[in-house]
């Protein structure tokens, strides 16, 4: 009898730590759904999903994931999600095809569910919202070279190897628009394998090449951290400037030095914030989800979907001395 | 209230020794099963949602296959010995049964595939730790690393996916209204698992192999086929748990169940298997099974984070586990005054 006492009360107390206040009833509950709990990235995307849930006043955002990244406890958190008959789910995927068949299933049970940063399979998800698309970085990869030579100049490509796919397609859509950029002569393109030893010797080797370079362009965050590092040992920091697509919390230093002028990369915030903005306007104000739909998401404009229901979110968001301080902690 | 012996007088007199650990044996289920009734409650209280027969039916996915697993690891942890290649086990069968998906197998085929990947896993432990009489804990933390490594050099980043649409019946198939195909292979293995340990000679011989393999082995059994066959008992649930996990995904990546074999061990702790062998219930098992899916489920419902969430499941283990040590040992100071 003493130990059944004794487990009642533990009980109890289990029962204590259950307890949890009631949600509002009548919110619009939109689930943001990340890859794992306590990564930088998505506690800023968390923190978007909140200012857009104040901007539109009802909504009561649930930020939760698993502890791995694992694609079972993401579906372990769907389905509670589902039991919760929560409004909408918006996911970053561990895994784009297992994920389907629960997702499906919360479907069928009238939950909204798009997918933002890591996409799910078309046939899981209603929309996919990529964070920029191809065109638009390929784009701003030579602009942000572009905007600190007002007279042209020389700048050079420091990729990852010659078969990666995205930076391949990134630098064939940085040279459709290359005529808008007059005078910006791209002298060469090297390959750093994205080891940060073999970048370092390419970019060292680039400035010995073409003692004139005014920048090299890194669309690969191992590229570009090396390269920085090669123009402050070359003493060449105000000659050369390193830019291209690297991560706030590797490219802090390169900024100090002056090394690099500014760089870009998606900004998380601005992701979950269209995120449930997109997700918000499917569930409650009836928009359908289908090729060419202009959705509206706040601040961040209209998204345009694709003929597989994708849409890019905007232009990757430019770090420089203004605002590297706030985002190197994040990510 | 003074600690008397029972009265059975009269008739034969039990092994005072005996009739003990039988009481324990006895409160540690009880206890258990208040603790899941007491869990039970409070998630009817804490959350609206959680009395639903359909997200009760979900939630049982959270723990279906790995205790399919932890009946069969319930066994070879009474023996003394440990498999820490589950998961592995489970990633290298959904790979193989993927590749043959790849060149057209059916789902009779497939299923074939995933038991025998896991019976070939289980005997390649069993060799290691029965012929050359390896500890099985080095022996299968090593496989842990290679069963999955091959999974991982056949996929390396890709996925396979196009499994049969009739493949899905046994992750996402219902038998009868919301009773999932997973519940009912969960409930007829644990029926199969109880009988055999329970009812069966060779249940008796592993709880003696877990008592004393020395005594064990003079009394007659023959010890290291019993282990034989309990790892590939083990290997066996692995790949059925390959194929209701890999149906219910639709599709494998190595990384799949990863982590997997710490929970399923958890359960089996749970639900009162002596980790050092020689003791331990099935029905112990089955509970603690529910006990830990309606600890997540409930969490999940409350939208705690799964990091708080592995916090809770630990205490929850070291405290079931503790409690009846302390409470022993109340009673023993207050018998002793």
């Amino acid at each position: 009898m003493n130990i059944l006492t004794k487990a009642l009360t533990t009980a109890a107390m289990a029962a204590a730590l259950f307890a949890a206040p009631a949600n509002a009833a009548d919110d619009v509950r939109i689930a943001l759904v990340v890859k794992a709990l306590g990564i930088g990235f998505f506690e800023a995307a968390a923190k978007g999903a909140e200012e857009a849930a104040e901007e539109l006043g009802n909504v009561e955002i649930i930020y939760t994931g698993p502890t791995d990244t694992t694609a079972e406890g993401q579906i372990e958190v769907i389905n509670s999600l589902i039991a919760q008959r929560v409004d909408a789910i918006a996911i970053s995927s561990n895994d784009t095809d297992a994920l389907v068949p629960a997702l499906k299933r919360a479907m069928q049970r009238g939950i909204t569910v798009i997918s933002w940063d890591s996409g799910v399979a078309p046939e899981g998800r209603q929309l996919h919202l990529n964070p920029s698309s191809n065109a638009l970085i390929g784009n701003m990869i030579v602009k942000l070279a572009a905007d600190h030579l007002p007279d042209g100049g020389d700048v050079a490509l420091l990729s990852a190897t010659t078969t990666s796919t995205n930076q391949n397609i990134w630098m064939e859509e940085m040279n459709k628009v290359l005529g808008d950029y007059p005078g910006i002569n791209v002298v060469a393109t090297v390959y750093g394998d994205d080891l940060a030893d073999k970048s370092y010797r390419e970019a060292t080797g680039l400035m010995q090449s073409y003692p004139d370079l005014d920048a090299i362009i890194a669309p690969t965050s191992v590229g570009i951290v090396a390269a920085a590092q090669a123009v402050v040992d070359a003493g060449k920091v105000g000659q050369v400037n390193v830019t291209g697509l690297g991560l706030p919390s590797e490219m802090a230093g390169a900024i100090e030095s002056g090394a690099s002028k500014s760089f870009a990369i998606w900004n998380p915030i601005d992701l979950g914030y269209s995120a449930t903005m997109l997700a918000y306007e499917l569930s409650q104000n009836g928009i359908e989800a289908e090729e060419g739909a202009e959705i509206p998401m706040g601040r961040m404009g209209t998204l345009t979907l694709d003929d597989k229901n994708e849409g890019a979110m905007a232009d990757p968001f430019i770090y420089d001395a203004s605002n590297i301080d706030d985002f190197k902690s994040v990510f | 209230m003074t600690d008397t012996p029972l009265p059975a007088t009269g008739r034969h007199v039990p092994d005072r020794l005996n009739s003990r650990a039988h009481r324990v044996l006895r409160s540690w289920e009880a206890l258990l099963l208040t603790v899941a009734i007491a869990i039970f409650i409070a998630n009817s209280l804490a959350s609206p949602y959680f009395l639903d027969a359909w997200n009760l039916s979900d939630a049982t996915f959270n723990f279906t296959e790995k205790a399919m697993i932890a009946f069969a690891m319930a066994l070879l942890i009474i023996s003394g010995e440990i498999d820490l290649s589950v998961a592995s086990i489970i990633a290298l069968a959904s790979t193989m049964m993927g590749l043959a998906a790849q060149y057209g197998a059916g789902t009779i085929e497939l299923v074939a595939i995933g038991l025998v990947v896991g019976l070939l896993c289980g005997a390649f432990n069993a060799v290691f730790v029965t012929v050359l009489g390896l500890p099985s804990i080095v022996v299968t933390i090593g496989t842990m690393s290679l069963f999955r490594g091959v999974s991982y050099i056949i996929l390396g980043d890709e996925a396979f996916r196009g499994y049969p649409d009739s493949f899905s019946w046994f992750g996402q198939g219902y038998v009868y209204w919301v009773f999932t195909v997973e519940m009912v292979l969960f409930a007829l293995i644990a029926v199969i698992y109880g009988v055999v340990l329970h009812k069966t000679n060779f249940g008796r011989a592993v709880y003696a192999i877990g008592n004393n393999p020395t005594g064990a082995l003079f009394s007659g059994i023959r010890v290291q086929r019993v282990k034989f066959i309990l790892f590939l008992l083990t290997g066996l649930m692995s790949g059925v748990a390959a194929v209701c996990l890999t149906s219910r995904l639709g599709s494998t990546r190595p990384s799949i169940a990863s982590g997997m074999e710490l929970e399923v061990v958890t359960m089996v702790v749970l639900g009162g298997v002596n980790i050092l062998g020689g003791s331990g219930s099935i029905p112990g098992v089955v509970i603690a099974a529910f006990v830990m899916g309606l600890v997540t489920f409930g969490l999940g419902l409350l939208n705690v984070p799964g990091i708080v969430m592995s916090i809770v499941i630990g205490l929850l283990l070291i405290g079931v586990i503790a409690l009846p040590r302390l409470a022993a040992m109340a009673l023993n100071r207050r018998k002793a005054s």
